[in-house]
């Protein structure tokens, strides 16, 4: 179970969150090939780790923002701006 | 030695002191033809397949920690092929045929018990999308039947079936077909039989580097040394990406935990395996006697091997409502398995883009039922080169051609 620090509401329980799985995919152009375009929908890094990744606060604010977090001991380690590059 | 009556009472004579280990837990040799990563069903499958069906016996299999230890382990038991297109409905259809006479095929009791599968429908959507799920597994030749609400209720009494029931019951439809199977005794069934054909099984040995020469991989390094090999097969479930990034490419998967639990044992009250689509809910009881429950994934990518309370929560939440009779029940254990979930909830079986690997992923939350066809079409690509003609529709190449076979609505639960 996940306290999930919400970068506009604080700490709330994990159930009201929403994740919308891996951040900063950029979309590719439509002249782009299909290996592109299918690489862009469906092929995931899916890292055993750190992943950054992106959550709505559904039942909450509304709001989508990102965190970065651990996909082993699911520790939170930053929380970021939707808008904002990844940390460092 | 082959398990028979005889056998028994040989034994009983001597006080049953007879009884050899089941398989060779073997030290990794320094070449192999094939080698296969994980030492799940589908891995110890393959590995009875090339030997059996090949004649490919020089195979280990190299398992990280125990078999039979990752998901083989960690799932609720149910075998079924209740699926919508025919691609699938062939692939699983002949996984469950393999089932039925896996048994005598491999001289151990895998305890099947086809003991039949119902499915709930709780509104009038339910019941118009079931009928064109039964009526599309017979198109493609598998028995299914619809039922009223009081047929659900002959075959599975202790539902709640008033009309105020928080999730009424309007009817379904049954696989008769269906049913569970021993978990640990198919990866021991398997495990013993390839064994027994020569294939090496090798445990506590992780690939930590695959070894590659002009581009085309020849063999592994692991923690147990090097080991080389003409082909190497990946079936690792949710750790599939972990080794795709050892190798160089990237799959469309994504791993989530799967949580399920069990009651404590009680005496016989259900005697077929409920599924409660719109909830997620799958409830059965074990031979043993304790109630099998599981639901939906925790919807969150994770490699940790235990689940979200409130998942929890919702499960046993999901069960109470069908089962009200269940609510004073103890827990007596929870688990989650990683799973490898790809868009289409259909398997990725076959070449990889690395020459000489190839792999067995993509089965996410249904990876028991599919032990049998898993291991069948993985050995014939490991031997042959070619995609077995069951396979051929579940390749890698659909995520860029878009030919996907989206059998996430025809589960039997949401992914």
């Amino acid at each position: 179970m996940m306290l999930i620090p919400c970068i506009h509401c604080g700490p709330r329980d994990e159930s009201e969150f929403t994740c919308g799985g891996t951040s900063h995919i950029a979309r590719p152009g439509l002249d782009q090939s299909d290996e592109i375009w299918g690489a862009y929908l469906f092929f995931r890094d899916n890292p055993k780790g750190l992943h950054l990744e992106r959550w709505r606060h559904t039942q909450g604010c509304g709001q989508w923002f990102n965190l970065a977090r651990s996909t082993v001991t699911h520790q939170i380690l930053s929380v970021y701006a939707i808008t904002d590059s990844p940390p460092p | 030695m082959k398990y028979s009556a005889w056998s028994l009472l040989r034994g009983a004579l001597s006080g049953q002191r007879h009884w050899p280990a089941a398989w060779r837990d073997a030290p990794p040799k320094r070449a192999y033809d094939v080698i296969i990563v994980g030492g799940g069903g589908h891995g110890l499958a393959a590995a009875y397949y090339l030997a059996k069906n090949h004649g490919v016996a020089n195979v280990a299999v190299l398992e990280r920690g125990w078999i039979g230890g990752g998901n083989t382990g960690r799932n609720t038991t149910i075998v079924r092929s209740n699926y919508l297109y025919p691609e699938s409905a062939r692939l699983y259809d002949f996984s469950l045929q393999l089932y039925e006479g896996l048994s005598q095929a491999l001289n151990f009791n895998i305890m099947l018990s086809q003991r039949g599968l119902v499915l709930l429908a709780h509104s009038r959507h339910d019941l118009d999308a079931m009928s064109r799920w039964a009526n599309a597994m017979r198109m493609n030749g598998i028995a299914a039947e619809l039922l009223t609400r009081e047929e659900v209720g002959a075959l599975a009494p202790a539902l709640d079936l008033s009309p105020q029931a928080r999730l009424p019951v309007l009817g379904g439809f049954t696989q008769r077909r269906g049913g569970t199977a021993r978990h640990d005794a198919v990866a021991w069934g398997y495990a013993r039989a390839a064994s027994a054909l020569g294939v090496d099984i090798v445990q506590n040995c992780e690939v930590v580097e695959f070894i590659k020469e002009g581009g085309r991989v020849v063999g592994v390094n692991t923690n147990r040394g090097r080991i080389r090999a003409e082909r190497v097969g990946i079936a690792a479930a949710g750790h599939s990406s972990v080794l795709a990034k050892l190798a160089g490419f990237r799959l469309p998967v994504t791993s989530y935990a799967l949580q399920a639990m069990v009651s404590e044992p009680i005496k016989p009250v259900l005697d077929t395996v409920v599924l409660s689509p719109g909830t997620g809910a799958y409830v059965s009881q074990s031979d043993k006697g304790e109630i099998v429950m599981g639901a939906m994934l925790d919807l969150f990518p994770s490699y940790a091997q235990r689940g979200s309370f409130a998942v929890k929560q919702a499960i046993i939440a999901a069960t109470l409502e069908l089962f009200p009779s269940f609510s004073r029940l103890n827990l007596m254990r929870q688990w989650a398995g990683i799973v490898d979930v790809v868009h289409d909830s259909s398997p990725i079986i076959g070449p990889t883009p690395v020459p000489n690997l190839y792999i067995n992923c993509g089965w996410g939350t249904g990876g028991f039922k599919g032990i049998p066809v898993g291991g069948w079409t993985l050995a014939h690509v490991l031997a042959t080169g070619g995609n077995h003609p069951l396979a051929e529709p579940f390749q890698l190449e659909r995520f860029i051609t878009g030919r996907l076979i989206d059998e996430a609505a025809a589960s039997g639960i949401a992914h």
